[in-house]
């Protein structure tokens, strides 16, 4: 571990519902440019742990840090601009928007011009659109997604829809992605893609991102180290070798004899 | 700023000084000799609902929160803006009517904006059916309260409001309006507006300050609608706080549905056409709200989201496909 702060560090995360603890002490350390994934069991409290790092739920317990800086009683809008951006399990596009409109959305927070402007059409409105614009489009081709940019999103094939929404993830510019699992419903040809794209933005941003993902053969192959989840607790961490050999984990999953 | 939004604004322009020609034509000649002022009276009640039913649509068409309290906001608008007014001519102060009107209209704008913006701040926590039951709650204690208020006549009928609503200074006041409803839903604000009517999780994972960009719809709405509230104060001279109740802010809510939610161009026509009807059938006058209810009913069995949808009519693009240049049209440009 090196001694640089870490992009996010978790420091016994938790969160109570009545009497249920979701989630207790959850530690997690992130650096720069890793790539993280986080496995367990249905009900585990995966997506928990996304929403408790997302200011979706407020920790009753602990507190996380994005480079240093504190995170709790952050709303999610607030956090999406400290830097942590994330994707969903079910995924939440803004349907009858158009492609191209759903990835400006995320740009809102990087532009500048004001009620007036937009009313008069001042030049900075102009000059503000046109970047957008620009950018915006930028982003799709990188997912190779510019042919459909003025489709409405819900009319995009599944596969598509769950790209453009980690396109529109990585236009708020943040530090740490959230993928909360890309992979679900698709085929192996999707599957590949996705990887192939997880591949390009990690090589192309330099970003940390923490995944949560059911196809192990996806986790094995990409993670640098995984952290095993089980009824809210951390059951496991480390590298995918250690992980797939670990007893713990194995009757975690396929339960015991 | 594009070639292509000069030359629609151009033409935009031109499209309205155009109807507005075409209205002075009418109206000023006495073209229609003794019903003149009947049609004309007619027109400015069509155009002040246009503006209250175009900042109804903001709410429920593009941020996607039903408001069953419009009304509400008429009447503040309506009220402040007169009491300012005869104040102003108690105190003798002499100036140009279009100043008058300019003053009642801005006075009646922000009272209602500054109300929608305190309404809205503990409100807009509430989404769907709860909100709508608070703009309901707020309409009527608007309501109790003006029938008691000796400010507002006291449950009499307040008169002596000046008659300054002019034709021509509502028909600008409408299209300023109605311009800048547009502007703002074109804009980078419209955007993040609408990405909440989709998806507030999202929205707000995306970045967007969801209460923030609420409560800035639910003002500016409140806005225009205490705009349309003062040009009725004006033109009528005379009214009582019981006009605007439940019955007239769910009329504004059937027109914005019937024209289409989302859609400018249908809340025009819809207003329009909604609020010309009843005096086209005056005869028939008891059964106008058992009609609103059936026409409603059809619309939301046939085509849920009104006639017009989400469709916006360009005076550019039906220029451009009456000269066969751009054959595709159809993408939703300015």
């Amino acid at each position: 571990m090196s001694n640089e702060t870490p992009v996010l560090e978790a420091k016994g995360l938790g969160i109570q519902f009545g009497g249920l603890k979701a989630v207790n002490d959850f530690n997690i350390r992130i650096d720069n440019g890793e790539l993280i994934g986080l496995i367990g069991p249905n009900g585990a409290g995966k997506t928990t742990v996304f929403n408790l790092l997302t200011g979706v739920y407020q920790p009753t317990e602990g507190t996380y840090f994005l480079n240093g800086e504190k995170m709790n009683g952050k709303k999610s809008h607030q956090v999406v601009a400290a830097g942590i951006a994330r994707t969903f399990q079910n995924i939440r596009l803004f349907k009858k928007m158009t492609v191209l409109e759903n990835v400006k959305i995320a740009f809102n927070k990087s532009m500048k011009y004001n009620l007036v402007s937009a009313f008069f059409r001042t030049p900075s409105y102009w000059k503000e659109e046109a970047e957008i614009d620009k950018k915006a489009r930028e982003l799709l081709s990188l997912f190779k997604l510019e042919q459909f940019a003025d489709q409405q999103a819900a009319n995009l094939p599944y596969g598509q829809q769950r790209k453009l929404e980690i396109a529109r993830a990585l236009a708020t510019d943040m530090k740490l992605l959230l993928l909360d699992e890309p992979a679900a419903g698709m085929n192996p040809t999707e599957t590949a893609e996705l990887l192939e794209s997880i591949n390009l933005i990690r090589e192309k941003f330099k970003i940390s991102i923490l995944l949560i993902e059911h196809d192990m053969s996806l986790v094995m192959n990409i993670c640098e180290r995984i952290v095993v989840l089980n009824y809210g607790e951390i059951l496991a961490t480390g590298t995918p070798e250690e992980i797939s050999q670990n007893p713990k984990v194995i009757s975690a999953y396929l339960g015991d004899d | 700023m594009p070639k292509k939004m000069k030359r629609n604004y151009l033409l935009n322009l031109i499209g309205v000084l155009v109807l507005f020609a075409i209205l002075c034509g009418i109206f000023d000649t006495g073209l229609l000799g003794k019903k003149n002022g009947y049609f004309l009276g007619v027109s400015i009640i069509c155009m002040m609902t246009i503006i209250i039913v175009c900042s109804l649509n903001l709410l429920t068409g593009f941020m996607g929160e039903f408001s069953i309290g419009h009304a509400g906001f008429m009447s503040i608008g309506a009220y402040a803006s007169a009491i300012v007014t005869m104040k102003m001519l108690e105190l003798g102060i002499a100036l140009p009517t279009a100043l008058y009107f300019i003053i009642a209209i801005l006075a009646g704008g922000i009272a209602s904006a500054i109300m929608g913006f305190l309404v809205g701040i503990p409100a807009l926590r509430l989404r769907g059916d709860y909100l709508a039951i608070v703009t309901v709650a707020f309409a009527e204690i608007v309501r109790v309260a003006f029938t008691n208020f000796q400010i507002t006549g006291g449950g009499k009928t307040l008169s002596g409001i000046p008659k300054i609503s002019d034709f021509h200074y509502v028909f600008f006041t409408m299209v300023i309006s109605v311009t800048l409803i547009y502007m703002f839903v074109r804009s980078r604000f419209g955007r993040a507006v609408i990405s909440i009517r989709e998806d507030y999780i999202a929205a707000a994972a995306s970045g967007i300050n969801v209460t923030y960009y609420k409560v800035m719809t639910f003002t500016l709405s409140a806005f225009f609608a205490g705009v349309a509230g003062a040009i009725y104060a004006h033109y009528m001279t005379a009214m009582i706080p019981t006009y605007f109740n439940f019955m007239k802010s769910s009329e504004f809510l059937t027109m914005v549905i019937l024209g289409g939610t989302g859609s400018l161009t249908g809340s025009i026509i819809g207003a329009t056409v909604l609020a010309a009807l009843p005096e086209a059938l005056r005869n028939f006058q008891i059964y106008r709200m058992l009609m609103y209810s059936v026409v409603l009913v059809l619309v939301m069995i046939f085509k849920p989201s009104g006639i017009f949808g989400t469709w916006e009519f360009s005076l550019g693009r039906l220029i451009d496909r009456l000269l066969k240049k751009d054959k595709k049209g159809g993408a939703a440009n300015e």
